[in-house]
């Protein structure tokens, strides 16, 4: 028995992370250090209108004034701002018109990830945004989805293009004093996506932007922006991982959404952050704003998480429910092992009347991790028969874990009908050797405990990344049963 | 089959089982009584493999191999099979979802390939058949929120699935209503075969009615006290173990 333990112990050891490689890729990067002069000089780098570097000044300025939040129930080291590279970008080559033009080392990166860059044809239900350190370096069927008047393109591309629709929308739904994290972002944003489907069209395709940190050193700021105009419909999907590092890398990231009358918007995530190792040393600060408004009626936001990286997640992805008859849902699997923290969650505000919200939340916690479930229902004066239905799962695996949950409610409407339930369950040796006992090995049981338990938010997620994310909650969960 | 040697155990320091000795040849069944406890489920669990048991002395040798060097998991694919006695639950993991793993891993191990989704249904259907269980049973999660009556037919319906080489079961028959203890012992006698063998715990000879032992054994405080035909099981539920009790110690005195 003790020899079977050594053996997953060992097996994990080496299963290390799977996307903790680096590309030594030709960069371009500012200094480290942050002040106004660097603001600017990403705006030149960029070159960016003036609006925009208006936007990003009178951010920073406005986050000299802020202090980081102390409410999340994380413990973060002090992050030194001066010691963070702002801006990393792959060094441009010329003429950079055909995918031929793009860096082999880039390719081969995006290859070994399994994200396609090239258009293929077995492939051809997902288009893809491939984003690496700052910049946006190549988004697939660009032409075919423009036939149908959709745009999606990268965030930097946007600005130039349909200058706008991104100042009608650009912190629209994230204000950019919204708070600590955002702010920053708002003043250094680097690059991200951009989608906007036109009225009455239903995407034929996942759109999805991949996100990869390479660099060391540096700080990852997107900015995603998302519109679904009257009567459409968008599945949209984002994916990141970055490289095994000793130190922490902080990713501060905006998504905005908004969907107008009738228009329905699906947005997953499956977020694999590197983690840090198994003592906790390293992995990415994931710290990240994500809010939709349903601004029409009948309008639908869909929000579907999968965390399973990221050393100390911060993330309420967020609806608020300003049409009449509009729909919010949060679906969330978020999993700490080792010594990851999570603190997560969402925010539904009711405004309009009739609207409706799900929150599904199912936290995982394995060996040293801590999992706080963060989630406020808001309910407001005018929003009759506001409804609100919450249940927020903890499964933990072992002792030495922690799970946690800060549900919180403000009803200001005497129709409104919410709904919490919670539980809180143990994977226990007991249910492991029943499993054993029937020829199950314990990875695999967990496995199966795991995905039960987490199935009701997998079968949210589009098709092609439901068995993605089955794996991925199997590996990140390995050898945390001895 | 199964050779078992001076076997001793220990939970957490205390010892549990003080000497056992077993010898079961293929196509027997042996019945296991005894006081509660006596020490019946902690064999039961020592020879599945649960790793919280120590083991302090003794040999088990099963079809030639030493048992207690084997996983758990290795075991069950080896063909033990042990009906607990109080069958787990496990929430949100459905019946056919654990099954369809358990199976294949079974198959896996002797070089098969996975069955079809199809043939799996089809042997489901036709094990449930066997067992007679509820076919939602088996669209549940496993044993979530099943009756106790209905968590020892299941286990009887995972060993019809598994077809294993020696079945251990662990007071199946406590709970049942008198038809289940019925569907139970057929279960048990239909899945018979001159190669395989059944260890049976039980308090009850009325179980054994059913299932004909070919020896029954008492376990006492960790020792195997008494091994003799079915008769034995009669004489047990007639006067009980008091006078068992009172031959050791007179051995022990004398
Ligand atoms: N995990 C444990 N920790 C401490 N003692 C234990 C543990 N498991 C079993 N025991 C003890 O070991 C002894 C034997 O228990 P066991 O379950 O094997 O008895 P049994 O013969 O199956 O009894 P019953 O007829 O009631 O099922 C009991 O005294 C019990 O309290
Ligand atoms: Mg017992």
């Amino acid at each position: 028995m003790e020899k079977d333990q050594d053996k997953i112990i060992s097996d994990v050891t080496t299963s290390e992370y799977k996307y903790g490689f680096y590309s030594d890729i030709e960069m371009d990067r500012i200094p480290k250090g942050l002040n106004e002069d660097v603001v600017r000089l990403i705006s030149v780098k960029k070159n960016e209108p003036e609006w925009l570097l208006d936007f990003r000044l009178k951010s920073y300025r406005h986050w000299l004034t802020m202090k980081m939040p102390t409410w999340p129930n994380l413990k973060i080291a002090p992050i030194n701002y001066q010691d963070i590279i702002f801006y990393a970008a792959p060094k441009e080559r010329k003429n950079l018109n055909s995918i031929d033009d793009i860096d082999p080392e880039l390719k081969k990166t995006f290859d070994k990830l399994g994200i396609p860059l090239q258009e293929q044809k077995h492939l051809a239900g997902v288009a893809v945004d491939a984003v690496i350190d700052s910049v946006s370096i190549k988004t697939t069927f660009k032409e075919t989805l423009a036939e149908m008047g959709i745009i999606f393109c990268s965030f930097s591309d946007a600005v130039k293009e349909y200058p706008d629709l991104v100042k009608r929308y650009m912190g629209s739904v994230v204000p950019y004093t919204d708070n600590f994290f955002a702010t920053l972002n708002s003043a250094v944003f680097s690059d991200g996506s951009f989608c906007y489907i036109p009225k009455g069209i239903r995407c034929p395709m996942e759109l999805s932007t991949y996100f990869r940190i390479n660099s060391a050193n540096t700080g990852q700021f997107e900015r995603t922006l998302l519109i679904a105009d009257e009567e459409s419909y968008v599945s949209y999907l984002e994916g990141c991982t970055a490289p095994s590092r000793d130190e922490n890398q902080l990713h501060a990231a905006i998504v905005e959404i908004v969907a107008e009358k009738n228009a329905e918007v699906k947005y997953s995530t499956v977020q694999n952050w590197y983690p840090g190792d198994k003592e906790g040393k390293g992995g990415v600060y994931n710290f990240v704003t994500k809010r939709g408004m349903c601004k029409g009626e009948s309008s639908k936001i869909s929000w579907t998480q999968i965390e399973t990286g990221s050393a100390i997640t911060w993330k309420y992805p967020s609806c608020i429910l300003r049409g009449d008859n509009s729909v919010g849902e949060f679906y969330s699997v978020a999993v700490t092992n080792n010594y990851q923290q999570a603190d997560t969650g969402t925010k539904m505000t009711h405004i309009g009347k009739n609207t409706r919200s799900t929150i599904v939340s199912k936290g995982i916690s394995a060996g040293h991790g801590q999992n706080s479930y963060r989630g406020l229902v808001k309910v407001l004066k005018n929003a009759t028969n506001a409804r609100n239905y919450s249940q927020c799962d903890s499964l933990l695996l072992g002792d030495k874990c922690g799970a946690h949950t800060f549900p919180y409610l403000e009803v200001d409407n005497s129709t409104a009908i919410v709904e919490h339930e919670a539980t809180t369950s143990k994977i226990g040796e007991d249910q492991i050797f029943y499993c054993n006992q029937r020829g199950i090995s314990t990875e695999d049981a967990i496995g199966l405990i795991v995905n039960g338990y987490a199935r009701e938010v997998i079968n949210k997620l589009p098709m092609e990344f439901a068995v993605e994310a089955q794996k991925l909650l199997q590996i990140s969960l390995e050898g945390s049963v001895g | 089959m199964l050779i078992i040697n001076n076997l001793k155990a220990s939970i957490e320091g205390k010892s549990i089982l003080k000497g056992i000795s077993l010898d079961i040849k293929p196509g027997e069944i042996h019945a296991i009584m005894g006081p509660n406890g006596s020490g019946k489920s902690t064999l039961a669990a020592v020879l599945a493999g649960r790793e919280d048991i120590e083991i302090t002395e003794g040999t088990v040798t099963y079809l030639g191999k030493n048992l207690l060097e084997m996983t758990a998991e290795d075991r069950a694919k080896e063909g033990i099979f042990l009906g607990f006695q109080y069958p787990i639950e496990i929430p949100g993991v459905s019946m056919v979802n654990f099954m369809k793993t358990a199976v294949n891993e079974h198959r896996k191990h002797k070089g098969l390939d996975p069955l079809s989704a199809s043939d799996f249904l089809k042997m489901m259907r036709e094990k449930k058949e066997l067992v007679e269980i509820d076919s939602k049973l088996a669209n549940r999660s496993v044993n979530e929120g099943f009756s106790g009556g209905e968590k020892k037919k299941n286990e009887i319906f995972q060993m019809a699935m598994l077809e294993p080489k020696l079945a251990i079961l662990d007071e199946t028959d406590s709970g049942l209503d008198i038809d289940a203890l019925r569907i139970v012992a057929n279960g048990v006698n239909k899945l018979k075969r001159p190669d395989n063998s059944f260890i049976v715990i039980t308090h009850y000879q009325r179980l054994l009615d059913f299932i004909v032992p070919d020896v029954v054994h008492v376990l006492y405080d960790g020792r195997i006290v008494k091994t003799a035909g079915k008769e034995l099981a009669l004489e047990l539920e007639e006067k009980g173990y008091d006078w068992i009790k009172k031959e050791i110690e007179n051995n022990v005195t004398t």
